[in-house]
């Protein structure tokens, strides 16, 4: 197939040079997995009480902030946050791609799997060999953390410290809600995914980036897209975003606020003329957990210079 | 139907069963390797994986499977070895010789060396089909309260593949006079056009879909079971059978269709049986492991380097050899990156591509089919 399409149909093959990034991108965790030697050394651990496998980022991250990573033995690649955990835990690899044999060698006793979590097939395995499989569900919003923080420690039988954490997040939520609420008239956000070739992909309605530009008390101007789509230049203008907000790190080579604002489609934007380039790191905007309401007053204090946002007060960790 | 040459017909034929026949022995040798090799990779790719098993309770778990002593069976290495590796290896031997056969069969149909079973739009439509349930299931049973099946996928791409295929036929075919030529061109044109629509679908598609058709796009053997085996055996394997059985008359192809044709053989009917048949075998292994490049176009070459063009020999030891490379290639998936697992199509790809690079710089002084 990708030699037929290299050969014959262009219109196909921009499609596989996306595998292939995609492929070598997979290729190059698992390689940086396989040197580090520290991958292996939880295997020696047999005797922890629970040996929990996690598919799904956001649980990795609330097992570490309840305490629990000694219990996890193996994690998904997109469990990127704390980043000890895919130095020193096993890489059962992509979320939507696990492998049964390869999460059944880490010996489980419990998987935890938000609910994309596949394929469907490796699940059923799951669950034929009798490892108690639990589904969270993935929900980005503010209520949507909170239930899932109270889910993950439910399952993980940490249930005390898991409400402590999830009242704690809830507070925060609704102490950034009231800033929310002195804010002035609120301004447009364009998240802008990637920036390649000239095309310029953003978050759209219903993309996690919608859900993290509403909760820092922002207006998606890329509304009127559905999810993570590319946008032409005149739409971009069109938009009028008195802000634009990046990734780091996300294939960008973080692109110079000058260089961003000399691109046609964005000189004429509100956002030129007040500079207004927001680089967050993308885990911490779009992860979705314990860290949601501080990465969304992050947002908030960068979108609104002018307006005194102050840090949360509720403390963060329990 | 009888596809055989009568006795003295063909001088062609008989010099090129000599030929073959200088070649006998390399092909007892090529015969007798690539069983080995196949089976000796079988073994060891249902004693290797993520799960550390020792050999002598992977053949303790399979003597107590085959004496029936179930009460043996019990516990994790016996779910890992009988319901994981075992399905897996034999899934693979199966897919593998369907897309090598086929490869093989298209070659010789098409006259024409880098012919591949992708090339009469079966992976194309596959993917098309597979692309649409991945997409657009969801929405179309949105508020119904119905989920998708779990086998509208498999089912779907199957289907996508064979009504592609029926397409191209009917496109190419003219008075009952199917032509290979325009059967190619057609080829392209219906796989652009399928590429084209499974782009449409990706850009409406959410990031999950798109995860999932990217993974879809690069074959994977994960999803490996006994049910999936039931499904595809009865399909793959009487090709397999039925396949060798156009050996002659693909010979016969090989000295132009007008001549095999005046030689009194039934080109028409070999031209739509080979047709049937690669999309029947592409469209029953897209529909279980997704697309799975280049073992269609790399195992016939191979196997002619090896012993030469005559299909007799050519068509069944494709089968082999792809059985073979499949089962080396999803070790190799497997155990590279574990407990992750790599989609195989990469790892196929990953040996593909420079074997077929160095087929093409060698095909610049040297040209065989």
């Amino acid at each position: 197939m990708v030699g037929r399409n290299a050969l014959l149909a262009p219109a196909a093959r921009r499609v596989n040079r996306r595998e292939l990034g995609a492929a070598l991108a997979l290729t190059l965790i698992a390689a940086i997995d396989l040197t580090s030697p520290a991958s292996f050394v939880t295997r020696s651990f047999a005797q922890t009480p629970e040996r929990i496998v996690a598919a799904g980022g956001v649980i990795t991250e609330v097992l570490y902030a309840l305490g629990l990573q000694d219990r996890l033995v193996g994690v998904d690649s997109t469990s990127q946050f704390p980043a000890e955990a895919l130095k020193d835990k096993p890489n059962i690899g992509y979320v939507r791609a696990l492998s049964a044999e390869g999460v059944l060698s880490l010996k489980p006793s419990l998987v935890m799997a938000i609910t994309s979590a596949g394929p469907p097939d490796a699940i059923s395995l799951l669950n034929e060999a009798g490892v108690r499989l639990a589904r969270i569900p993935d929900d980005m919003s503010a209520d949507g953390v909170v239930t899932k923080i109270e889910a993950i420690g439910a399952v993980a039988g940490a249930v005390e410290p898991a409400r402590r954490l999830a009242a704690q997040t809830k507070a925060r939520f609704d102490e950034l809600a009231t800033l929310r609420t002195a804010l002035p008239a609120k301004r447009r956000v364009l998240f802008v995914l990637s920036l390649q070739n000239g095309r310029t992909m953003v978050g759209g309605r219903n993309s996690s980036a919608d859900a993290i530009i509403d909760l820092a008390g922002g207006i998606n101007a890329a509304a009127a897209v559905e999810g993570y789509k590319p946008m032409t230049d005149e739409a971009i203008i069109a938009a009028a975003p008195d802000a634009i907000l990046m990734m780091r790190n996300s294939g960008n080579h973080d692109t110079a606020t000058e260089a961003l604002f000399a691109l046609p489609a964005f000189s004429q934007t509100p956002a030129a003329a007040q500079r207004a380039h927001i680089v967050m790191d993308g885990l911490y905007l779009l992860g979705f957990g314990p860290r949601t309401p501080a990465a969304a007053r992050d947002l908030m204090a960068a979108l609104y210079p002018n307006v005194a946002i102050p840090p949360l007060k509720t403390a963060a960790a329990p | 139907m009888t596809l055989a040459a009568r006795p003295g017909e063909l001088a062609a034929l008989s010099s090129l069963a000599a030929f073959a026949a200088g070649r006998r022995r390399q092909a007892v040798l090529a015969v007798v390797g690539v069983t080995l090799l196949c089976l000796v990779l079988a073994i060891v790719a249902t004693g290797q994986g993520a799960v550390q098993i020792a050999p002598a309770r992977v053949a303790e778990i399979l003597m107590a499977k085959l004496s029936g002593q179930d009460e043996l069976l019990t516990g994790r290495d016996a779910l890992v070895v009988l319901n994981i590796r075992l399905p897996r290896v034999l899934l693979a031997m199966l897919i593998g010789a369907a897309l090598a056969i086929s490869g093989a069969l298209m070659q010789g149909l098409f006259r024409n060396p880098l012919a591949d079973p992708g090339l009469v739009g079966v992976s194309a439509g596959a993917g098309l089909a597979a692309a649409t349930t991945i997409v657009l299931g969801d929405r179309l049973l949105a508020g119904t309260g119905f989920k998708l099946p779990f086998a509208a996928l498999p089912v779907g791409a199957f289907c996508g593949g064979l009504v592609s295929t029926l397409a191209l036929y009917l496109i190419a075919t003219r008075q009952g006079r199917t032509s290979v030529a325009t059967m190619l061109l057609a080829g392209v044109a219906l796989g652009a056009l399928a590429g084209s629509l499974t782009g449409l679908l990706a850009f409406i598609s959410d990031d999950r879909q798109l995860r999932d058709l990217t993974f879809w796009s690069l074959g994977s053997l994960g999803g490996a079971s006994w049910a999936k085996l039931v499904i595809v055996a009865p399909i793959v394997l009487p090709l397999l059978f039925a396949v060798p059985l156009l050996a002659r008359g693909l010979n016969a192809l090989m000295l132009g269709e007008a001549e095999a044709y005046h030689l009194g053989l039934p080109v028409q009917r070999i031209k739509g049986l080979a047709i049937l048949l690669v999309a029947l075998a592409v469209g029953a292994s897209v529909a279980t492991a997704g697309v799975i490049g280049f073992v269609g176009i790399v195992v016939p070459h191979l196997i002619r380097l090896a012993i030469g063009p005559d299909h007799r020999l050519l068509l069944p030891l494709s089968a082999l050899g792809g059985a073979t490379l499949l089962v080396g290639a999803d070790i190799a998936a497997r155990l590279i990156v574990a407990p992750a697992e790599l989609p195989i199509g990469i790892v196929t790809a990953a040996v593909g591509a420079p074997f077929f690079l160095w087929l093409l710089l060698r095909r610049a002084n040297h040209v065989d089919l």
